[in-house]
């Protein structure tokens, strides 16, 4: 039976409701895929922004441009093989825990605004 | 210029043919939105479908400053017969060979186009221009990016191209159909004429075709597909509009 659809296009396409979906994958039918980052700024730093899939760079720069261009404002794209990313491992995430006793290694406990509002309270009066 | 009787025809005429040249290829591409042959081709391309629409809109209201009905009423009440688009552009979507090899031939032309617009004596027309550089720009890209790749490609691949290329040959030379008013428009600096389009249009496919080891058909073949820009169609146009004004024709008041 083939299938009628509300949509002109798919009822066109005359497609077998009792098809089976089922299809091996063919070579060509899968591209490996490329992070995209774009840069919203000359001179600011570039920002990953996802993933497409495609055969080569040049065709990842065609769709990464479309995805993750077409709204707002960019002025540059990179993409790059995901494969070609060297990344840490998962089971090394503990790299990121740090002892709690070294709280002056960091920058947020130290609270800085109350000093900065009473002096402008101080040069104010 | 002086926008004199004769010049405003000549601009009009302009401004019909390439704003309908836009809706109706517009409206094909995106025919193929959610069930492009890839995610992220699907998205590109109907996005540029849309780019496509957007241009028809900005040159329809250009035509309703010069005194023409508004865009809706133009875009979606008029028959085939008073469509000024080339029929290239009005071919059902076919496979997706056919569908890439118009877009890289029209997309082409239209780059160009607008480039020798962006210094037309139509003001309004040469800033347009200049606003639909970049998205222009990305067509291209886009089309020679693909013939690039599938001429080049596999066996079947190759084949294609090269079958959809010869079978759109003689209606993309269809674009360049002269207007009664191309003298005006020449001679006026409105821009400078489909003769001289066509022959830069040449020498910007031709080396990507060859980069592509694609064919162009021998010069000796070339009949160009004329007739739509006087509203003469295949009986492919009608249909269309039929589907393109169904929801408009429900209710042709209603406030969206």
């Amino acid at each position: 039976m083939i299938i009628k659809s509300l949509d002109p296009r798919i009822s066109r396409a005359e497609l077998d409701a009792d098809a089976s979906m089922e299809q091996e994958l063919q070579p060509l039918e899968h591209f490996e895929t490329y992070e995209v980052f774009h840069q919203k700024k000359r001179g600011t730093h570039h920002t990953h922004v996802g993933t497409v899939h495609a055969p080569n760079p040049e065709m990842a720069l065609l769709f990464g441009k479309e995805q993750y261009g077409r709204r707002g404002v960019s002025v540059n794209i990179w993409v790059a093989r995901t494969a070609d990313i060297f990344a840490s491992d998962y089971d090394d995430s503990d790299i990121f825990s740090t002892t709690p006793e070294k709280q002056y290694r960091e920058a947020t406990p130290y609270k800085v605004m109350d000093k900065i509002n009473e002096y402008k309270a101080k040069q104010g009066s | 210029m002086n926008m004199n009787e004769q010049n405003t025809l000549a601009v009009k005429d302009l401004l019909y043919k390439m704003a309908d040249d836009l809706l109706i290829l517009g409206h094909r591409n995106s025919e193929w939105t959610g069930i492009g042959p890839m995610l992220e081709e699907d998205i590109s391309f109907s996005s540029m479908a849309q780019d496509k629409l957007g241009q028809a809109l900005a040159l329809y209201q250009l035509l309703n400053n010069l005194g023409e009905a508004d865009p809706d009423t133009v875009a979606f009440t008029r028959n085939d017969h008073q469509f000024h688009n080339c029929e290239l552009v009005e071919y059902p979507i076919g496979e997706y060979d056919f569908s890439l090899v118009r877009h890289f031939l029209f997309d082409n032309a239209e780059l160009l186009r607008y480039e020798m617009l962006m210094e037309s004596s139509y003001e309004p027309l040469a800033k347009l221009a200049r606003k639909f550089k970049g998205e222009l720009k990305y067509h291209k890209f886009h089309g020679d990016t693909f013939v690039m790749q599938l001429g080049k490609g596999t066996e079947e691949s190759k084949k294609r191209m090269q079958a959809s290329l010869d079978f759109c040959w003689n209606l993309a030379l269809g674009i360049f159909e002269a207007s009664p008013y191309e003298e005006t428009l020449i001679k006026e600096g409105i821009w400078q004429g489909e003769e001289a389009l066509k022959a830069q249009w040449l020498a910007a496919i031709t080396p990507v075709l060859e980069a592509a080891e694609l064919k162009i058909p021998d010069e000796s073949t070339w009949k160009p597909v004329y007739g739509g820009r006087s509203g003469k169609h295949t009986e492919n146009l009608q249909p269309l509009l039929d589907e393109m004004t169904e929801v408009f024709r429900v209710d042709p008041g209603a406030e969206w």
